[in-house]
């Protein structure tokens, strides 16, 4: 949890720039990044509550000081090699907001650990090519290179608003 | 009218609310004729406090509106009017017209001009003059007073012996006169009386006062306006010579002062008039949402508010005292700690018990909708129908009661619309004219229960099958009993009205009460007898937020299911066991065939043991579906607090929320009748696939 | 400055008129209607009584009424609230013993202006 707490207090110092600021995390060796603004909070990985018949990526629920949160396995999600979870790995809280208007909801990532946090100044990412990466285009933001290492910034409210995470099941006879 | 005023509006609005409740209701009681003194007078002040209420908070149209009803009122007060048929009818009308005013100011809607005028215009010739109403808030004019400004004026004041028992005060009527200009007062003691017999209480003095400066003589009247009728007041301008005196005496009779008086009333209101306008075209602008259909707000009984305070002291006196007690420990004292322990649950408890009963309201407010709608349907479509309520006492939670109106709106009209004969056709079926709908509320373990029965035609069997077999939903030769047929009213797109009344029977009805209903945890079903009536019975949690739970495990993880949904559980005896046809499993539990339902395939886990040998099944019903889910362990019974699964994830077919368990880790919450659909493949029900294998 | 037993059974207009007055630094007291305002007169001395007319239980002449037979009460000023413009009220009024009496609606301004000349 040391790493988490340090990540918060980084976060806490960079508060003060004008530029967007980024948590990156790692996910099987590729760096990812995600809006700092969304970023609740960083938890150590704990016990999860399966939820039935939910996609494999859906690792189940948390409790969250008193509310039932989703946690999310990014590495199942982009379908990569399963790995066991230990100490470095981390659960990254992020609020999602909802396209379509509504309330936001708040949802875990499972990564494989923090990397850091990076100011990135405006005009900084560029549109992201096909480049074959295992991540879906539509859920990337764009591309920035943050000091030689090339990140992928994700949209969040693209990525965790999918159909099979949001849709309200129909009440059927 | 300055900003603070809206504070006040709010009240205003809702009191006013309450009012027209008041007024419906008397009037729904009330004959033509025989009009009942008090009830008049309870109405009339209705309307008058609504009246005084709208003009002061600025509501001009609602108080202008309301004043033709409140002189209607005050005529039948004093005996002038007669309550006829048609004035309940029209105060009835105006009581609408109101509530949809006010409503459309807090909310900033538009409202329904043409209807609203045509109340008015039936209001008003009821009143028997269709010129302008006496405006409330009047129109600006120059307050123009008959008597032009003088540079001065003579004032004779002698008051009656009587006049200061009403509580005036001559020297603040002097003081008032000496702000208007140049005062001065000669005394008269004239009739003064010896010292032996003056009465200190009585006036016996007068003055004779010159007032100068330039003012009207309206001002000065006014400061003498309460006065008028316990004093002589001779008021004369100075600059007239004596002989005008004495004629002006006669034009300034204070008998016959009115115009003077009208003059004055206008005085105090004109100068508000323009600036109230202002701000109340300013206010319409900007006013805001201060009330929505489900309000944010509730009225708690102080006693419950006592209650609460009580209980939160008691658990400060355990906690310090457990506090205590683990400041200087040791295992001696731990029966001591297993007392605290105790007394900090029963302390919990209580106040979980005493906060729940907060949200808990009568049901007579979701009933009291009733009467009213009842008497327009009933008259609209021609038929006798009386309302019964009873049970109105019984509480429930404030939310859920909200939801749960239009539900028993549809059930309502549905009985008046389709179960209630007309008057012929129940006289020609040996019933009496008028038909009884009753609303019936009871508490029955965790939920409440809610009758809408009628004693009219029941429902038609026939047509209903009919009707199904139409729409594919029953096959065609397929035999159902009655329950089950009963059931199928609750199909989506099912109606039987041949002719779409716009009351009901527009086929999106019956299905949406039923989701409704089920998404607030609870469920409908109807029983019927042709010819007699039919009964349709609601079934609501008492409370959304908790529950009282079984936690079972099935392998790793722990589920509750909600107490109210189990029958028993018992030990799986093979032989009552049966297998049909390769697929479902039955178990046999004395007169009926449960399916079995393995909860681990149902959920995607691994259990402990897949064979049915010395396994453990929890019976459950669930909206009229049984079943037998095998469990691999039965564990503690607990109160849960439901938390929502959709707030971040979404609805899962199966569970109806989660909970957090002591431990800090998440248990789902079973839905029954959710897992029991899930399991069915082909849908039909266990004895029936017994009876076809 | 002033005590004030203010009596409406219209819980908005009380509130009104002791927020107006309260905010000018006057000493109020509410009560709901004329049986409860006498209920709280016979146990404390006011400056001022400011009453509606229509009330359930008693209604404000009959308060006035009965007001002025209690010792305290001779020569309290009390006013009444009133949006009867009709000159019958007034007169009953009177006869019961009122002081005068306040047209509605008014406004805050025109209330203190009103209470301010009777109490001085």
């Amino acid at each position: 949890m040391d790493a988490a707490q340090n990540m918060a207090h980084e976060i806490q110092h960079n508060l003060e720039s004008d530029d967007d600021q980024f948590l990156t995390f790692i996910l099987a060796g590729e760096e990812y990044g995600v809006d700092i603004l969304r970023v609740q909070e960083i938890k150590g990985w704990d016990s999860v509550t399966p939820i039935p018949n939910t996609p494999e990526y859906i690792r189940g629920v948390i409790n969250l000081r008193g509310t039932i949160v989703p946690i999310i396995d990014l590495r199942r999600r982009f379908q990569l090699e399963a790995m066991e979870y230990g100490p470095m790995t981390v659960v990254i809280v992020l609020r999602v907001d909802n396209p379509d208007g509504g309330k936001s909801r708040v949802m875990g990532l499972v990564v494989d650990a923090v990397s850091d946090v990076y100011n990135v100044p405006e005009g900084a990412i560029k549109a992201a090519p096909d480049f074959g990466s295992v991540v879906d285009v539509n859920f990337v933001k764009g591309l920035a290179t943050l000091e030689d290492v090339m990140v992928i910034i994700l949209d969040i409210d693209r990525l965790l608003n999918a159909d099979e995470l949001s849709a309200v099941e129909s009440i059927s006879q | 009218m300055s900003i603070d005023m809206e504070q006040f509006k709010v009240t205003f609005v809702e009191e006013s609310l309450e009012g027209l409740d008041i007024m419906e209701s008397v009037l729904l009681d009330m004959h033509p004729g025989a009009a009942d003194a008090e009830a008049i007078d309870n109405i009339f002040r209705a309307a008058h406090s609504i009246k005084g209420g709208a003009a002061t908070f600025g509501l001009g149209d609602i108080a202008n509106f309301t004043h033709v009803v409140e002189t209607l009122l005050d005529e039948v007060r004093n005996g002038d009017r007669d309550i006829t048929q048609e004035a309940i009818v029209l105060f009835l009308s105006s009581v609408d017209c109101i509530r949809e005013m006010l409503s459309a100011d807090q909310n900033d809607e538009a409202i329904d001009q043409e209807r609203i005028g045509e109340v008015k215009a039936g209001l008003d010739s009821m009143l028997g003059s269709d010129q302008d109403n006496e405006t409330v808030l009047p129109e600006s004019n120059a307050a123009t007073s008959t008597d032009t400004q003088e540079n001065g004026w003579e004032i004779i004041f002698k008051p009656f012996p009587g006049m200061l028992r009403t509580g005036n005060d001559v020297v603040r009527m002097f003081r008032e006169l000496a702000d208007l200009g140049d005062f001065t007062a000669v005394v008269d003691a004239e009739s003064l009386p010896p010292l032996v017999d003056l009465d200190p209480e009585e006036a016996c003095l007068s003055w004779h006062i010159t007032l100068n400066g330039e003012i009207d003589k309206a001002q000065i009247s006014e400061i003498f306006e309460w006065v008028e009728d316990d004093c002589e007041l001779v008021i004369t301008p100075l600059s007239a010579s004596n002989t005008n005196v004495v004629n002006n005496n006669a034009i300034d009779n204070p008998v016959t002062d009115n115009p003077v008086e009208e003059a004055t009333s206008v005085d105090l209101q004109a100068a508000s008039t323009p600036s109230e306008r202002r701000a109340e075209g300013e206010r319409r602008q900007t006013a805001r949402k201060t009330s929505s259909p489900e309000s944010s707000s509730i009225r708690v009984g102080i006693d419950k508010i006592d209650d609460l305070i009580n209980m939160v002291g008691e658990l400060v006196i355990t906690q310090s005292m457990l506090s205590q007690l683990g400041e200087d420990f040791d295992m001696g004292r731990v029966e001591r700690l297993n007392d605290g322990l105790a007394e900090l649950e029963r302390n919990t408890r209580e106040l979980q018990e005493s906060v729940m009963r907060i949200r808990m309201l009568p049901i007579s407010f979701a009933f009291n909708r009733f009467p009213r709608m009842v008497h327009d349907l009933s008259a609209k479509l021609d038929k006798k129908i009386e309302l019964t309520m009873s049970g109105e006492q019984t509480e429930l939670d404030k939310t859920v009661m909200e939801k749960i109106g239009d539900p028993l709106v549809h059930l309502v009209r549905n009985s008046i619309d389709h179960g209630i004969e007309t008057p012929e056709a129940r006289k020609a079926a040996g019933k009496s004219e008028t038909g009884v709908v009753n609303l019936n509320a009871y508490h029955q373990g965790g939920n409440i229960i809610i009758e809408i029965s009628d004693d009219g035609a029941g429902l038609n069997y026939e047509k209903i099958l009919a009707k199904a077999i139409e729409r594919g939903l029953v096959g065609a030769n397929e035999e159902l009993p009655e329950e089950k047929v009963y059931e199928l009213l609750f199909e989506p797109g099912f109606s039987t009205a041949d002719v779409v009344s716009d009351v009901s029977g527009r086929g999106v009805g019956m299905d949406v009460v039923k989701r409704n209903i089920m998404a607030l945890g609870g469920g409908v079903d109807v029983k019927s007898v042709p010819g007699e009536g039919s009964t349709f019975t609601i079934r609501l949690p008492l409370t959304l937020a908790i529950l009282d739970g079984q936690l079972v495990r099935v392998g790793n993880n722990t589920y509750i299911i909600p107490l109210v949904s189990i029958v028993e559980s018992l030990l799986v005896d093979q032989k009552n066991v049966n297998e049909i046809a390769g697929k479902a499993e039955v178990y046999q539990l004395r007169a009926d065939y449960l399916p079995i339902i393995r909860l681990y395939e149902v959920f995607g886990i691994e259990p402990d043991q897949r064979s049915l040998d010395d396994g453990l099944l929890v019976v459950v019903e669930g909206d009229g579906k049984k079943g037998g889910l095998l469990v691999d362990e039965l564990l503690g019974q607990q109160q849960v607090v439901i938390k929502s699964l959709e707030t971040n994830f979404r609805r899962v077919e199966g569970l109806s929320g989660a909970t957090i368990l002591g431990d800090g880790t998440v248990a789902l919450i079973v839905d029954v009748a959710g897992v029991v659909r899930l399991s069915r493949e082909d849908g039909r029900c266990p004895s029936e696939q017994v009876a076809a294998a | 400055m002033a005590n004030i037993l203010a009596v409406d059974d219209s819980a908005s207009m009380r509130q009104m008129v002791a927020f107006t007055l309260k905010g000018a630094g006057h000493q109020v007291t509410e009560a709901a209607d004329g049986q409860a305002a006498l209920d709280v007169a016979k146990g404390q001395k006011f400056d001022l009584v400011l009453t509606d007319v229509n009330m359930p239980r008693m209604d404000g002449i009959t308060l006035a009424r009965e007001l002025r037979s209690l010792p305290n009460f001779k020569f309290t000023p009390i006013l009444m609230l009133t949006t009867e413009a009709g000159l019958n009220k007034k007169q009953e009024g009177k006869a019961a013993g009122a002081t005068g009496w306040i047209v509605k609606p008014f406004n805050p301004e025109q209330l203190l202006a009103t209470i301010k000349k009777v109490t001085g």
